[in-house]
């Protein structure tokens, strides 16, 4: 055997354990959910066969379309106002916190990071509850008269979304500006820029591939998430997920379950074409 | 003017950000029935009640388990797997990095609920290890991309020198590569704890009777809310916070 | 299009430490001035002051006779070619040379001319669509030099331009650079380390150590009239022969010096005594350690008879090769006394 083939043969030695693992508890699983959606139910027994009936309710049932848009309303509205609150805040870290600092100020700025994902969602409920500590505030100062009613809201998912997500792009878009060329800036000036134009036809482009990506990451993880807006948002207006934990628990309906899985791959996949086109624009 | 407002938007975002953090710590010892304002008193009850719950801290010990497991398992095939395609060319290799990373795109929940459906086609039972399997899967890729990255010429080199020398492959693997990659591999290791360790989708849907803490504290919470919730929360916290603390000593030390 | 600067009196602290130490420096309009000087010698804090990204703790910057104290870096008529060029990667060549213009609020089509202009100057014409990433080197530093010109400053800054491109490139970018200069009549302030690169393009060098201006002057008078012992040493290689009135290890020499002082003799400057012309200063005889062909000289290691500790290095015409152990009768051309 040749030394270039019996390195070869090493090489697949080494990557057949990653990807049997992947091609038996993720490919395979896939597949199966995939054909599974294609499945209908039948006096609670599934029937397998090429059924494309539980496609076509999600896009005409409208409890079932009416959660497919609020779910990608609620993840554009997080991600955008995330991306709008992460952005200064990663700035002034990289540019006004003097260099020493730095370190500590982006720790603590993601410390709560580090509290368990469902903990967090709870917290949230006790500020934003209708005896929580914001209303209770907000009526100690005289600020309203009646307890404003934000749990169990949009607006709670949206916040317990943001709170976490403005801490993932801090850290992202700060390692963004902080590799950047401090020169970059200094030339922009010297050629007579002001600091808005400075940041408008420098810093912003060169940063934003960046901020793109986090901002599709916010995107996947938000879409798919079940925790916030079922413990923030409460049961009176669904999101996907709550729709596919709903499907599988009290309906046993998988295959529903399977197809609404597969609609929202398909949306996550849609905004990966979406945000990969713009990079490439902004590029070229 | 901007310096004014530059600090004030700093304190404003920290705000937000410990908001939450601070009401669940300072309410953990509430020494009445709810975890809402007023403060009736300092106690130290719900911690003793939830260190004395015996469900809980099964829980806990059966997160720490998957966790670590789960986590070794997933770096040792993530870091083989970026050995492998880092140094030799072969076929497909570009498919099979896709492939690898492919998992990190996808919501867990649709991995988890695909690892559902054919656990139940083939007749595996929920369990703990159904749950480590699927927490395999969302850090293989995490571990291989860390590896992977961490992978230069540098290292390229000192394996061909080792090679040179006399070493078998798995010498190399061992006592060349593993090493100069410790600080690599072990980030990676660090984050796929803490993100199995956290965990809730995968381990509600693939566990039954035993499980992971993150599904304990949900059925905490179906209860309503508790002091007891703030107490393990403000645990949890505070034992995460005290290794990151360690990792940082840790890796400062080590790179000074 | 070209003004005058003067720094006086300008000390630059950081904490404790000093950067510049109490500067004084006149600058004509259209010179070209080289700030020569090694690592953390002050030069680059220098510019940095001049173009307004750092204010001095203490002293005043004139340029063009105007105060420039609290003027930021936009209000300055100074420009700057970065080390790193600091080219905008998102933009093309013609979109940086034209980004100057463009925030002075010149409409498109007269930037844009503008933009092929600067290019055609530093000869890249009709290239003005691609991309920085598409450059070589040499062209990036071409396109940094265009963009800082095309908005036509008083004075250009260069911080280490050339510092990037290999010696055959450095070489030949210096020579294109001293006849743009010459072209635009712009001052040009230039800092570099490199001592050859100061002497090709400089009107006056600058030669800079620890915060303070050690010499300055044309090239040749740096060379070969330096006016300290480090400047001596930082302009080329020297051999320093300790002397106190007039004598020294090698004896007594003929200087009618009367106190303690360095004998400072460039390598080129020695040869043997009879090739030497009337007037050379007599260094004695020497025995060969070692000589070694050069290309456009020999060059060669003696130790003199009369202080075989010392070791005198010189160079030899291209058809001199001595053997080592052979002795030498050495004299000098041409040499400065300076103070330790």
């Amino acid at each position: 055997m040749s030394p270039a083939a019996r390195e070869r043969r090493q090489g697949w030695g080494l990557v057949a354990p990653a990807l049997i693992w992947l091609l038996a508890f993720f490919l395979i699983p896939f597949a199966v959910m995939l054909a599974l959606s294609f499945a209908h139910m039948e006096e609670r027994t599934v029937v397998h066969g090429f059924d494309p009936g539980n496609y076509v309710r999600i896009f005409t049932d409208w409890t079932m379309f009416k959660a497919l848009v609020n779910s990608i309303e609620i993840t554009l509205v997080v991600s955008v106002v995330s991306v709008i609150l992460a952005y200064p805040l990663a700035a002034i870290i990289a540019f006004r916190v003097p260099k020493r600092w730095q370190r500590l100020a982006l720790l603590l700025a993601v410390l709560p990071f580090w509290t368990s994902y469902v903990v967090r969602s709870y917290a949230w409920l006790l500020v934003l509850g209708q005896n929580g500590v914001l209303n209770k505030a907000l009526l100690g100062l005289g600020l309203i008269s009646a307890p404003l009613e934000i749990a169990a809201t949009r607006t709670a998912t949206v916040i317990g979304f943001v709170h976490f997500f403005v801490m993932l792009l801090t850290l992202t878009i700060y390692a963004n500006l902080i590799q950047l060329s401090p020169n970059y800036a200094r030339a922009a000036q010297d050629l007579g820029a002001g600091r808005f134009q400075t940041f408008r036809h420098v810093i912003l482009p060169l940063t934003l591939p960046g901020v793109v990506t986090g901002a599709f990451l916010t995107f996947v993880l938000c879409i798919g998430d079940y925790i916030t807006p079922q413990i923030l948002g409460g049961n009176n207006e669904l999101t996907l997920p709550q729709l596919i934990m709903l499907q599988m628990g009290r309906g046993g309906n998988f295959p529903l379950a399977s197809a609404l899985s597969v609609v929202l791959m398909l949306v996550v996949t849609l905004a990966y074409l979406l945000s990969a086109r713009w990079l490439r624009l902004d590029r070229v | 003017m901007m310096r004014a407002l530059s600090w004030l938007y700093l304190a404003a975002a920290y705000l937000f950000i410990f908001l939450p953090v601070a009401v669940l710590v300072v309410f953990s010892f509430q020494d009445g029935r709810l975890p809402v304002p007023p403060l009736q008193g300092m106690s130290l009850k719900w911690y003793e009640k939830v260190l004395s719950d015996g469900d809980l801290m099964a829980a806990l010990v059966n997160s720490l388990i998957v966790a670590l497991i789960s986590s070794a398992v997933a770096l040792v095939l993530g870091f083989l797997a970026a050995h492998a395609l880092a140094r030799v060319k072969l076929p497909g290799s570009v498919l099979m990095r896709v492939l690898i990373i492919a998992p990190m795109t996808v919501s867990t929940l649709i991995i988890g609920l695909g690892l559902l459906t054919f656990f139940n086609q083939i007749g595996i039972r929920p369990s703990l290890l159904a749950t480590g399997i699927g927490h395999v899967v969302i850090n293989l890729p995490l571990c291989f991309a860390i590896t992977y990255a961490a992978m230069g010429d540098h290292q390229k080199n000192a394996e061909r020198a080792a090679r040179d020398l006399g070493a078998s492959e798995a010498q190399v693997l061992w006592l060349v590569s593993a090493p100069m990659l410790a600080p690599a591999l072990a980030a990676a290791f660090f984050l796929s704890v803490t993100f199995s360790w956290d965990e809730f989708i995968i381990a509600f849907l693939l566990t039954r009777f035993d499980v992971t803490l993150p599904v304990e504290i949900w059925s905490m919470l179906r209860s309503g809310l508790s002091p007891a919730t703030n107490a393990i929360g403000s645990l949890v916290f505070l034992v995460s916070i005290g290794v990151v603390v360690l990792a940082e000593i840790f890796i400062l030390r080590r790179r000074a | 299009m070209t003004a005058p600067v003067s720094i006086r009196g300008v000390r630059q602290r950081y904490g404790t430490a000093t950067a510049l130490d109490h500067v004084d420096l006149e600058i004509a309009a259209g010179e070209f001035v080289v700030l020569l000087g090694p690592s953390g010698c002050g030069k680059t804090t220098l510019l940095n002051i001049i173009g307004g990204f750092a204010e001095p703790t203490e002293g005043q910057v004139l340029i063009g006779g105007r105060d420039m104290a609290g003027v930021s870096p936009k209000e300055r008529p100074t420009t700057t070619v970065f080390q790193d060029y600091a080219l905008f990667p998102h933009m093309s060549l013609a979109e940086n040379v034209a980004f100057g213009l463009r925030m002075r609020g010149v409409e498109k089509s007269g930037r844009l001319k503008k933009a092929e202009e600067m290019l055609a100057l530093v000869g890249l014409a009709g290239r003005g669509n691609r991309r920085p990433h598409e450059l070589s080197g040499g062209q990036r530093q071409r396109v940094a030099l265009a963009r800082a010109l095309a908005v036509e400053p008083d004075v250009l800054l260069l911080d280490e331009p050339l510092g990037a491109l290999d010696l055959k490139l450095r070489r030949a970018m210096q020579d294109e650079l001293k006849a743009i200069q010459r072209r635009v009549g712009t001052t040009f302030v230039h800092v570099t380390h490199d001592q050859e690169e100061a002497m090709a393009i400089a009107d006056r060098i600058v030669v800079m150590n620890a915060g303070r201006i050690e010499d300055l002057g044309p090239p040749r008078e740096v060379y070969l009239r330096p006016k300290s012992l480090f400047s001596a040493g930082f302009m080329g290689e020297i051999n320093r022969i300790p002397v106190n009135g007039d004598s020294s290890p090698l004896g007594l020499v003929a200087l009618g010096n009367d106190r303690e002082r360095v004998l400072c003799i460039r390598p080129e400057s020695i040869r043997p005594a009879e090739l030497a012309t009337v007037g050379a200063l007599q260094l004695g005889r020497a025995t060969i350690t070692d000589a070694a062909f050069f290309g456009t000289h020999v060059r060669a290691h003696a130790t003199p008879l009369a202080a075989p500790e010392m070791q005198i290095v010189f160079h030899l015409p291209q058809s001199v090769l001595p053997a080592p152990g052979e002795i030498v009768d050495l004299a000098a051309m041409t040499w400065v006394l300076l103070d330790p």
